[in-house]
C-alpha cells in the first residue's frame, strides 16, 4: 500500500466511499472527483480515484466486526435412541451417496442396486430402534423428498432431529405435512395443552394428536372429536373420520352413527363402511337383514343351491346405511344394490342362513341364475373389509386351481387382498404352492404380500421356478419384477444354495443366444444382494462382532 | 521388509484411519469413474482380496478377460497400481478396492491369504525410493544460474508491460465510466484477459476474468466492480514500484501477480490434522485446496495442488486424520500456503478440533492478514461454541457465538451447498466448533466438530462441509 498512498496531500483518501462509486460509475470524465475539503482542489483523474478506493476497499475489510446475531431457534429436541454402530453408519452413508449418483445407463451388473436396500436398511434400523446420525439427516430427507414410499420410515428414523430440520428448510417441508407421532405436540397425559392444541393447531398437528390421544386412550380422543365435530369442515371431518380406522372397535359406534346422518355424502360413505366393519353393529345387523332376504337357501332341487333375489329399491334407510342408489355406467341398478348389502353384511350370518355350514362349503354351492360371480366377488370384499380369514381361505381355494376356474374372484388384486388376510405362514405356503403349479408370470403381485424375508418353501419354490424358466432358455428381463423381489425378499441364508446357479450353464437346444450369461449374471447379483443384506443386518446387531463372514470373496 | 524399514521408520502410533466412503468417491476422477467404482465396490467383485502390512491393500478384480487384473494401493501417498489398460487415475478397480476396504468388508480383513508376490515387490519397491536418501534427487537449482536469471529477467519485463497495458485499460474505463461495463456485450475483459495471459502474469490475467463476471452478480455490482478494480490498480502499482517494497510484501506481489516461488525456508514438522479438502475450477485445471492444522505449532496451512482435467489432482488426504509430516510454507500471502514434505508413520485418526475463537477473533484475524496481503479475500479460522441461526432475510444464515451473541454470515457460496445443511443437523441448534474461511464475503464454513460425545459422530470428529 505504501507505493499508492505516496502523495497523501494531493489525492482524494477522504472523499466518501460514495462519491467515489458514483465518478466511476459515470466516469472521471463527465464527473471528475474533487480533492480537499468540499470538493475546492483540482481535478483528479482516474489513477487517483482508484488509489482512494483501494485504500476505502482494504481499510473496511480489515475493519470488519461481527454483527449482532439474530434470535436463535429453538434447539432440536433429545433423541433418547442409542446411536447406530460404526459399521452400519459406514453402510447408510455408502447407500445413499450411491443414490445420489446418477443411475447407470443399460443393463444392470453383477453388482447389488443398492438404492433398492435403503427401504430395508431402514426397517431393520428402525425395528431396532437406533437414532439417525444427524450428519447423515440431510441425505436422508433428500432421499425422502425425491421418493415418498420413503417418506414413513426416514421420518420415523430420523426422529426429532430430522423434523426440527425439516422445520428450517423449504425443500423438506413435506416432513411437516407427512410426520408420524413426532410432530409437535404436547403430552397427551396433559389434557389442557392437548385441548389447546386440539382448538388451535395446525391441521397436520391435530390429525397427529388425534392418533397419539387415540393410542392412549380411545374414548378420550372420541370426546376430543365430539367437541368441534359439528364447527369441522368436511374434508376435515372426513380425514378425522378416517383415522378412527386404526384401532377400530365396539364403542365407536355410537359416535360413526352420529356421523351417518352427517351432511356430507363421503362422511357417510365412510361411517357406513367402518360401521359394517364392526359386525357387531347396529347397522351391521341391518344390512344383515337386507342380505338375508336377498341370498337364501333353494331346497326345491335334489342338491342344496343358492337363490339370488336382488332387491327391488334403494328405499331411503338403505341410502342412510351407506348404500350408493346409483350404479356406476354399464351396471345393472338391482345387482348394483345387491353387491352392496352383501359386501356390508356380517359374513357370519350365511352359516346361519345355510344351515351351519363352513364358509368352504357355502363357497361351493352352485348358485342360481347367473349370480355366481356378483355375489362371489361380494363376498371377496366383505371378507377383506371384516379380514374373516375363513372366509378369505374359501373364496382363494385350492392354490393348484387355475386362477380362472377357481372360486371367489380371478382379479390378482382382489386376491392377494385375500392373501394379506390370512396368517404369514399359511400365506406364504399357499404362494409357494401357487409358484409351483403356474409358474412365475402371474405371481408377482401375490409376491409382493408374503411377509420379508420369505420364508423357507416359498424361498426354493420361487428359485426353482426361475431355474425352471431359465433351462427353458428365455431370458431373465422377462422375469426383472420377480428377480428384484427376490433381492429384496428372499432369506439371506438361502445365499448359499444359490452359488451353484450362477455358473454359466452350457446353452440349451433352442435357447435364446446369450441368455445363459446374462441369468448368471442376474444370480450373481442376486447372490451378492443376499450376501450384502446379511452383512447390513449384521451390522445392525449391537452384539454380533462388527459384520459377518457372509460378505467374504469366493474361496481363495 | 526389514531391510527397507532399517531403524528409520516409526511404527503406527494407532489404528490407520479408515476413509469414509465419500472420501474415497471424492478421489475419482470423474463421474464415470466414480460409478464404475461403486460398482466394484463389493466383495463379489473380487476373486480375492486382502490388507498389506501397514496401509497397503491388493486385490485381484474380475475384468472381462481371462486374467484378473491385479491391483495394489498404498494408503500412504495414496499410490496405486493396476494391470488394468485404463489411463484414469486412480481406476475404478483401485476406487473399488479402496471402497470395499472403507465400508470395512469382511474380504479385507487380516486372514489366511498371504499378500501375493507382485504386490509385496511394488510396495518393496515404494518403501525403497521413499527410504532413499535425497542425494538421489536432482540438485536444487537450475544448471546455469546465468540463463535462468536472464529468463526472469525477460518475464518480468513482460510482466511490467501487461502491468503498464492493464493500467491503461483500467484508466480508460474509469474515465468512461463502470456504468459501460455494465452493458450486456461489453466483451474487453476476455480480451484483455488474454493479453495478460501473453504477458505471462497469470494472476492478472485470473483478476480480470473474475472483473467480467461482477456485472452479472446482482444489485450492488458497481461497488463490488469498484473494489476490484481498486485491487487490481493496487497490484499494478505494486508490481510497478516492486523494488519499493519490503521482501515480504515485494513476495506477496510476486506471487499475485503470477509468479511461482519455490517453498524455502525451514520445514515446520508437526502433527497436521487435515481440516478440510476440496476442489475448485480454476480455468481448464482442477485447483485441491487442503487445510491443515498443527497440533503442536498451532499454526495452519494450505495445500495447494493442480490436476488437469479429467485427472483428480495428485494429492489427497482423508479429512479427519492427522499425519506426522514436515511442511514447507511458500514465501508471500502471510505464507500460508505449504508444501507437503516428508511423512512419517501412518496417519491416525484424529481426537480433537483446533482450539477456536470468537467471531471477533476470526474478524480481527482477517484485518490482521490484510497487512501482509490486502488482496486476501479470506482468513483460515476456528470459531467455538457457534450456532448456525437463519439470518431471517431471503434464506441467509449466520454464526452466532453462543456466549457473546456476536454473528459472520455465512457466505452465499456456502449457502447453496448441501454442506450447510450437514452443519445445522450436527448443531441441531446447540453450539459447534466450526473451521472455515473468513473474509469480506462472509464466513464459508469447511468443517464441524460436536462439543460432546453425546452425539453419535463423537467428540473430535471432524465432520467435513465441503
Amino acid at each position: 500500500m505504501s507505493s499508492t498512498a505516496t502523495s497523501t496531500a494531493a489525492t482524494p483518501v477522504h472523499t466518501p466511499w460514495e462519491e467515489l462509486v458514483t465518478s466511476a460509475l459515470l466516469g472521471t470524465d463527465r464527473r471528475p472527483l474533487r480533492a480537499g475539503p468540499r470538493g475546492a482542489g483540482a481535478a483528479d483523474g482516474p489513477a487517483a480515484l482508484l488509489d482512494a478506493a483501494a485504500l476505502h476497499t482494504v481499510r473496511r475489510r480489515a475493519a470488519l466486526l461481527p454483527a449482532s446475531g439474530a434470535p436463535a431457534p429453538e434447539p432440536a429436541p433429545a433423541d433418547p435412541r442409542p446411536p447406530l454402530p460404526a459399521a452400519a453408519r459406514r453402510r447408510l452413508a455408502q447407500l445413499l451417496a450411491d443414490r445420489s449418483a446418477p443411475a447407470a445407463a443399460g443393463r444392470r451388473g453383477t453388482a447389488p442396486d443398492l438404492t433398492e436396500l435403503i427401504p430395508q436398511w431402514l426397517a431393520s434400523a428402525g425395528a431396532r430402534g437406533f437414532r439417525a446420525p444427524a450428519d447423515l439427516l440431510p441425505a436422508l430427507l433428500d432421499a425422502a423428498r425425491a421418493r415418498t414410499d420413503l417418506r414413513p420410515a426416514v421420518l420415523e428414523f430420523a426422529g426429532p432431529r430430522g423434523l426440527w430440520l425439516a422445520g428450517l428448510n423449504p425443500e423438506w417441508r413435506f416432513a411437516l405435512r407427512t410426520s408420524p407421532g413426532h410432530a409437535r405436540r404436547p403430552a397427551v397425559e396433559d389434557p389442557e395443552a392437548v385441548r389447546r392444541l386440539w382448538e388451535e393447531g395446525l391441521f397436520a398437528e391435530r390429525v397427529a394428536l388425534l392418533a397419539a390421544v387415540r393410542a392412549e386412550d380411545p374414548a378420550a380422543a372420541r370426546e376430543l372429536l365430539a367437541t368441534t365435530w359439528s364447527t369441522e369442515r368436511a374434508e376435515d371431518r372426513l380425514m378425522f373420520l378416517d383415522s378412527l380406522r386404526t384401532g377400530l372397535r365396539g364403542d365407536d359406534e355410537s359416535f360413526l352413527e352420529v356421523a351417518l346422518a352427517d351432511r356430507s355424502r363421503n362422511v357417510r360413505a365412510t361411517a357406513a363402511e367402518l360401521l359394517s366393519a364392526l359386525p357387531e353393529s347396529a347397522l351391521a345387523r341391518r344390512m344383515a337383514d337386507r342380505a338375508t332376504s336377498c341370498v337364501n337357501p333353494d331346497r326345491t332341487g335334489a342338491a342344496v343351491s343358492v337363490a339370488v333375489e336382488a332387491p327391488h329399491e334403494c328405499d331411503a334407510a338403505m341410502q342412510r346405511d351407506g348404500v350408493v342408489p346409483v350404479p356406476p355406467s354399464g351396471r345393472g341398478e338391482r345387482s348394483w344394490w345387491l353387491s352392496q348389502l352383501v359386501e356390508a353384511g356380517p359374513l357370519a350370518v350365511w352359516g346361519e342362513r345355510f344351515g351351519g355350514r363352513s364358509a368352504q362349503e357355502i363357497v361351493a354351492l352352485p348358485v342360481a341364475d347367473g349370480w355366481g360371480p356378483e355375489l362371489h366377488a361380494a363376498w371377496c370384499r366383505a371378507a377383506v373389509r371384516q379380514r374373516d380369514p375363513d372366509w378369505a381361505r374359501a373364496l382363494l381355494g385350492a392354490p393348484s386351481t387355475p386362477p380362472a376356474n377357481g372360486p371367489g374372484t380371478a382379479s390378482l388384486a382382489e386376491r392377494s387382498k385375500l392373501l394379506a388376510i390370512l396368517p404369514p405362514a399359511e400365506r406364504a405356503l399357499w404362494v409357494a404352492d401357487f409358484v409351483a403349479a403356474h409358474g412365475l408370470s402371474e405371481a408377482f403381485q401375490l409376491l409382493g404380500v408374503c411377509t420379508v424375508p420369505w420364508a423357507g418353501p416359498l424361498g426354493r419354490s420361487v428359485v426353482d421356478a426361475l431355474d425352471i424358466a431359465r433351462d427353458a432358455g428365455s431370458y431373465p428381463w422377462s422375469f426383472s419384477g420377480v428377480m428384484g423381489l427376490a433381492e429384496r425378499c428372499l432369506d439371506p441364508a438361502e445365499a448359499g444354495r444359490l452359488e451353484v446357479l450362477t455358473t454359466t450353464p452350457d446353452e440349451p437346444e433352442g435357447a435364446s443366444p446369450g441368455a445363459g450369461g446374462y441369468w448368471s449374471e442376474a444370480f450373481q447379483r442376486l447372490v451378492s444382494t443376499l450376501r450384502l443384506r446379511a452383512a447390513m443386518d449384521a451390522e445392525l446387531t449391537p452384539d454380533a462382532p462388527d459384520g459377518t463372514d457372509v460378505g467374504g470373496p469366493g474361496a481363495v | 521388509m526389514l531391510l527397507s524399514h532399517g531403524g528409520e521408520s516409526s511404527p503406527a502410533t494407532g489404528p490407520v484411519a479408515r476413509w469414509t466412503v465419500d472420501q474415497v468417491l471424492a478421489m475419482a476422477p470423474d463421474e464415470a469413474s466414480r460409478e464404475a467404482g461403486s460398482r466394484l465396490g463389493s466383495g463379489r467383485s473380487w476373486s480375492a482380496a486382502g490388507p498389506g502390512g501397514g496401509t497397503a491393500l491388493w486385490g485381484l478384480c474380475r475384468g472381462s478377460g481371462s486374467t484378473p487384473y491385479r491391483t495394489a494401493i498404498d494408503m500412504d501417498g495414496p499410490a496405486y497400481t493396476c494391470s488394468c489398460p485404463s489411463r484414469k487415475f486412480p481406476c475404478k478397480h483401485a476406487l473399488g478396492l479402496l471402497l470395499l476396504w472403507a465400508s470395512d468388508d469382511a474380504a479385507l480383513r487380516p486372514g489366511e491369504a498371504r499378500a501375493p508376490d507382485w504386490a509385496e515387490e511394488w510396495w518393496e519397491d515404494r518403501r525403497r525410493r521413499a527410504a532413499a536418501p535425497a542425494g538421489g534427487r536432482p540438485p536444487a537449482g537450475p544448471a546455469d544460474p546465468e540463463a535462468a536469471r536472464k529468463r526472469a529477467d525477460r518475464r518480468a519485463a513482460r510482466i511490467t508491460g501487461g502491468a503498464q497495458e492493464l493500467e491503461q485499460r483500467l484508466d480508460d474505463l474509469l474515465r468512461g465510466g463502470l456504468a459501460a461495463a455494465g452493458r450486456p456485450g461489453y466483451g474487453q475483459w476476455e480480451e484483455t484477459a488474454a493479453r495478460m495471459v501473453d504477458a505471462q502474469a497469470p494472476g492478472l490475467a485470473g483478476r480480470v476474468r473474475e472483473l467480467g463476471s461482477i456485472p452479472a452478480s446482482g444489485p450492488g455490482w458497481p461497488t463490488r466492480l469498484l473494489e476490484e478494480c481498486a485491487l487490481l490498480h493496487l497490484l499494478d502499482s505494486a508490481w510497478l514500484g516492486l523494488d519499493r517494497l519490503p521482501g515480504p510484501l515485494a513476495a506477496t506481489v510476486r506471487t499475485r501477480v503470477g509468479l511461482t516461488l519455490p517453498a524455502e525456508g525451514p520445514a515446520v514438522r508437526d502433527r497436521w490434522l487435515v481440516l478440510a479438502q476440496y476442489d475448485t475450477p480454476d480455468g481448464r485445471v482442477v485447483a485441491r485446496r487442503i487445510w491443515l492444522h498443527g497440533s503442536r505449532s498451532g499454526r495452519t496451512a494450505l495445500l495447494l495442488s493442480f490436476g488437469a482435467a479429467g485427472r483428480s489432482p495428485g494429492l489427497s488426504l482423508p479429512v479427519g486424520v492427522t499425519i506426522d509430516a514436515e511442511v514447507t510454507p511458500y514465501p508471500g500471502g502471510g505464507r500460508l500456503r505449504a508444501e507437503l514434505g516428508e511423512r512419517f508413520g501412518t496417519p491416525v485418526a484424529a481426537t480433537a478440533p483446533p482450539a477456536g475463537g470468537t467471531t471477533a477473533d476470526a474478524a480481527a484475524a482477517y484485518g490482521r492478514a490484510l497487512l501482509d496481503d490486502p488482496w486476501l479475500d479470506s482468513w483460515p479460522a476456528t470459531l467455538s461454541e457457534v450456532v448456525p441461526v437463519p439470518s431471517g432475510d431471503g434464506g441467509g444464515w449466520q454464526l452466532v457465538g453462543a456466549t457473546d451473541g456476536s454473528a459472520l454470515p455465512v457466505a452465499s457460496s456456502a449457502v447453496s451447498r448441501p454442506g450447510l445443511w450437514r452443519l445445522v443437523a450436527l448443531s441441531g441448534g446447540r453450539p459447534v466448533t466450526v473451521f472455515g474461511e473468513c473474509g469480506h464475503r462472509g464466513f464459508d464454513p469447511l468443517a464441524a466438530w460436536c462439543p460432546e460425545a453425546a452425539d453419535d459422530v463423537g467428540a473430535g470428529t471432524t465432520v467435513a462441509l465441503v
